[in-house]
């Protein structure tokens, strides 16, 4: 499997963040914590996945509720084919494999477990933050983990205590409708927090990662996977995924809400995490695979370790 | 047999050991580790093994237990049909090797790959019963059943009812066991229940052969496997041990139950007479021109310095005669949702080069190494997506094996001048092209996947 060092990220990091004077070379959203505007209703950026933003007094504040109510709609009504392998859900499924095997061999180095046997992750607390159907839920509970999983739309969590119950293996994973706000109210921690294909539908990319190191245990992980936003990107993820190949319906992404590795990497410095291995996905359209690599100039995931601050005397 | 491969291969992992295997077999040789003595004449039924194959068995410790019992490796391998055209000499050093397989009773390879599996402890079930009957629940309940269910507060777990089994295949057993399992794998041969309780469909044709095997004693020390095509089916010559040979013999129903009742020294002596001067001369050794044009050759020349040389004679029949009918099965899916079929259950071949069995170890080997990454990435083992994984892999390799066999198979059956004079040039092709025998061999033993191409 190839990655990157943390040193070489580092590089990168400085020579992009550091060394560039122009200040609108970070994202807009970066620049600062306020609430920012909500994107217009024919875009689909809002937050698919979470039903609320959370304001600067932390109280839960409902976006829209007509935009919400067309969101969970639309969404609520391809629910049922989460777990149709060859439903509109199948590029996911087709990528699911590579983005548990990136999961469960970082996991077991940061955590120290031998990767040799049929359950390296026994033992350990993990929360798959927009869980969706639990496609990715499963398999990590499979692989011995205690796994909670979290989305914002209900009909999502029907159906996927429903498909985790038909197999003695996933049938105790905890499924709950709820932001990561709420259960960092409710002071939750978990060894590892797992939010994929999450951040660029977020309004606050800022909060959510903060939100994340929250939810993380001291000495524990955060894995997040997004889309970077490069031109290749656009290319393969919004024209490619969304207009040619159908595999996502339009609107699904909005360019400019992608962030490049180096945003994620300080994103996550500030909340106290630092990025320890990343990785890209690549697409084989010959043979229909996908696999890890050193490319993150589409898909890409990470994973920071939680930083332990030691108080100045 | 080859589901015991199947069922070493997954405890030899460390991946798949973990996994619970129940094993269902109505074979009453299955429960008892008997020892089988080392004296015993050698039974009929015999595999030859590749090289391929054995390292396999080396790797997952099973030869440990193989090589305690009477086996017997061969070295060299000699091809030629009644019409004494030509002839074909193989040897395993043509290849750098020692070995060009090994024949084994099919009890010897049972009982250890049962004691292997057994030593493991892994915690295998055996089930000596047999199968009645199969349910494979559909895999997600339709839109239907999901409109009753309580939304619940965000908080609770899911109600994990460990009696329900949901979506797992349910096994009914004659002897009124009942299992449930995420795999099914059907290892139970040509005639296969678990390929026709799955509803999987075969494709096939009979052959209109029939296969005498039995095993035979003559003078000398045999290391060289002996085929000759005879118009109506090839007989074959292979060494079991010491003294003792196992002959196949493939002629017509007629014949075969002829064969099969006659008087003991008549059937000697038409052995006899099969592999020596019946039906046709014996082929000439052209030698003078390969010093000449050796350069020419490349490599595999010690074979093709070996003149044709006539197989031992026999003396006398230890064993009781068996007729078998052949015929050519081909499964046209392997997988179904939570089944999956290996060996003779998915394929059935004609004997005529020993590849049957090894086929069947080919596909253990591959659908072992799919399950353990379908359990690297946590999948559900049952799942048809990696199911189609090792189909994709095997068929392939599978019907094309299956097409050369068949190909020979129907180019021997024909007695027509033109058609035996290409034989001949086939015989003499694949014995003085070096690259061509090397090719062959290769292909063969196991150790190239594909044919030609390598």
């Amino acid at each position: 499997m190839a990655y990157r060092s943390s040193q070489h990220l580092w590089r990168q990091t400085y020579r992009t963040v550091f060394r560039s004077t122009n200040p609108n070379v970070l994202c807009p959203r970066l620049k600062s914590k306020s609430q920012l505007p909500i994107y217009s209703a024919s875009t689909f950026v809002l937050q698919r996945f979470y039903g609320s933003k959370v304001g600067e007094s932390g109280a839960a504040t409902s976006v829209s509720s007509s935009l919400k109510q067309a969101e969970v709609a639309k969404f609520a009504a391809i629910a049922e084919t989460w777990w149709d392998i060859e439903g509109p859900f199948k590029p996911l499924h087709a990528m699911n494999p590579t983005r548990v095997s990136f999961i469960r061999s970082t996991l077991c180095r940061h955590f120290r477990k031998d990767p040799n046997c049929a359950r390296p992750l026994e033992g350990l607390k993990i929360i798959d933050v927009g869980c969706g159907g639990g496609i990715l839920s499963e398999p990590l509970a499979r692989l011995g983990a205690t796994v909670t999983g979290i989305d914002a739309v209900e009909k999502n969590i029907r159906i996927a205590r429903l498909h985790a119950g038909l197999d003695p293996s996933t049938s105790s994973i905890e499924y709950s409708c709820a932001t990561a706000e709420q259960l960092v109210e409710l002071n939750r921690e978990f060894d590892a927090v797992i939010a994929l294909e999450v951040i660029e539908h977020v309004a606050n990319p800022s909060e959510f990662c903060q939100s994340l190191a929250a939810l993380t245990a001291a000495n524990g992980a955060t894995v997040i996977s997004t889309i970077n936003r490069s031109m290749r990107a656009y290319a393969a993820a919004i024209v490619a995924a969304e207009y040619i190949l159908r595999w996502l319906p339009r609107g699904t992404h909005q360019w400019s809400s992608f962030l490049t590795p180096e945003e994620l990497v300080l994103l996550l410095q500030r909340a106290s995490i630092s990025v320890q291995e990343m990785a890209g996905f690549v697409y084989n359209p010959l043979t229909g695979k996908w696999a890890l690599s050193d490319d993150v100039s589409v898909n890409f995931i990470a994973l920071g370790a939680k930083q332990i601050h030691r108080k100045a005397l | 047999m080859v589901g015991m491969a199947l069922a070493c291969t997954l405890a030899s992992m460390p991946l798949t050991k973990s996994l619970s295997i129940a094993i269902i077999d109505s074979n009453p040789a299955l429960g008892s580790r008997k020892h089988i003595p080392n004296d015993s004449i050698p039974d009929p039924r015999v595999s030859t093994v590749t090289p391929a194959t054995l390292s396999h068995f080396k790797d997952i410790g099973a030869w440990e237990y193989i090589k305690k019992h009477s086996h017997a490796f061969f070295d060299k391998m000699q091809v030629w049909d009644y019409t004494g055209l030509g002839y074909t000499r193989y040897n395993a050093k043509d290849v750098g090797r020692e070995i060009l397989g090994c024949v084994v009773e099919n009890k010897v390879l049972q009982s250890s790959l049962l004691s292997r599996l057994q030593d493991a402890g892994v915690g295998e079930r055996i089930y000596p019963a047999k199968l009645t009957s199969m349910s494979l629940q559909s895999h997600f309940p339709s839109a239907v059943d999901m409109l009753d269910i309580e939304t619940s507060n965000y908080s609770s777990r899911t109600s994990g009812d460990p009696k329900r089994h949901g979506c797992l295949a349910k096994l009914d057993l004659s002897d009124g066991n009942t299992l449930y399992t995420k795999l099914v794998v059907g290892a139970d041969g040509a005639k296969s229940s678990v390929r026709k309780i799955a509803g999987l469909k075969t494709t096939g044709w009979n052959y209109s052969q029939h296969a005498v095997i039995c095993t035979v004693k003559h003078a000398t020390e045999n290391h060289c496997a002996w085929q000759r095509f005879l118009p109506s089916g090839p007989i074959a010559l292979l060494p079991i041990g010491d003294t003792y040979s196992n002959i196949v013999w493939t002629m017509t129903p007629h014949e075969a139950s002829n064969h099969k009742s006659m008087h003991e020294d008549d059937f000697v002596k038409a052995i006899n007479h099969a592999l020596d001067y019946g039906y046709g001369p014996h082929p000439h050794s052209n030698l003078g021109f390969i010093d000449k044009f050796s350069w020419l050759a490349g490599g595999a020349i010690s074979s093709m310095k070996e003149s044709f040389e006539v197989p031992p004679k026999i003396d006398q029949l230890v064993s009781e005669r068996m007729a078998f009918p052949l015929s050519l099965m081909h499964a046209h899916e392997y997988a179904s949702h939570r089944v999956v079929l290996i060996g003779d259950a998915a394929h059935a071949v004609h004997p005529l080069a020993g590849q049957g069995v090894n086929l069947g170890f080919g596909d253990a080997i591959c659908l072992s190494n799919i399950i353990a990454e379908g359990i690297l990435v946590g999948s559900d083992i049952g799942e048809l997506s990696l199911l189609k994984k090792y189909e994709k892999e095997r068929k392939m390799a599978n019907l094309t094996m299956m097409a050369i066999l068949d190909g020979f198979q129907k180019a021997f059956s024909v007695d027509l001048g033109p058609i035996n004079l290409l034989r001949a040039a086939a015989f003499h092709g694949a014995q003085y092209i070096g690259p061509l025998k090397r090719n062959i061999i290769s292909y063969a033993t196991g150790e190239q996947k594909w044919p030609l191409f390598g």
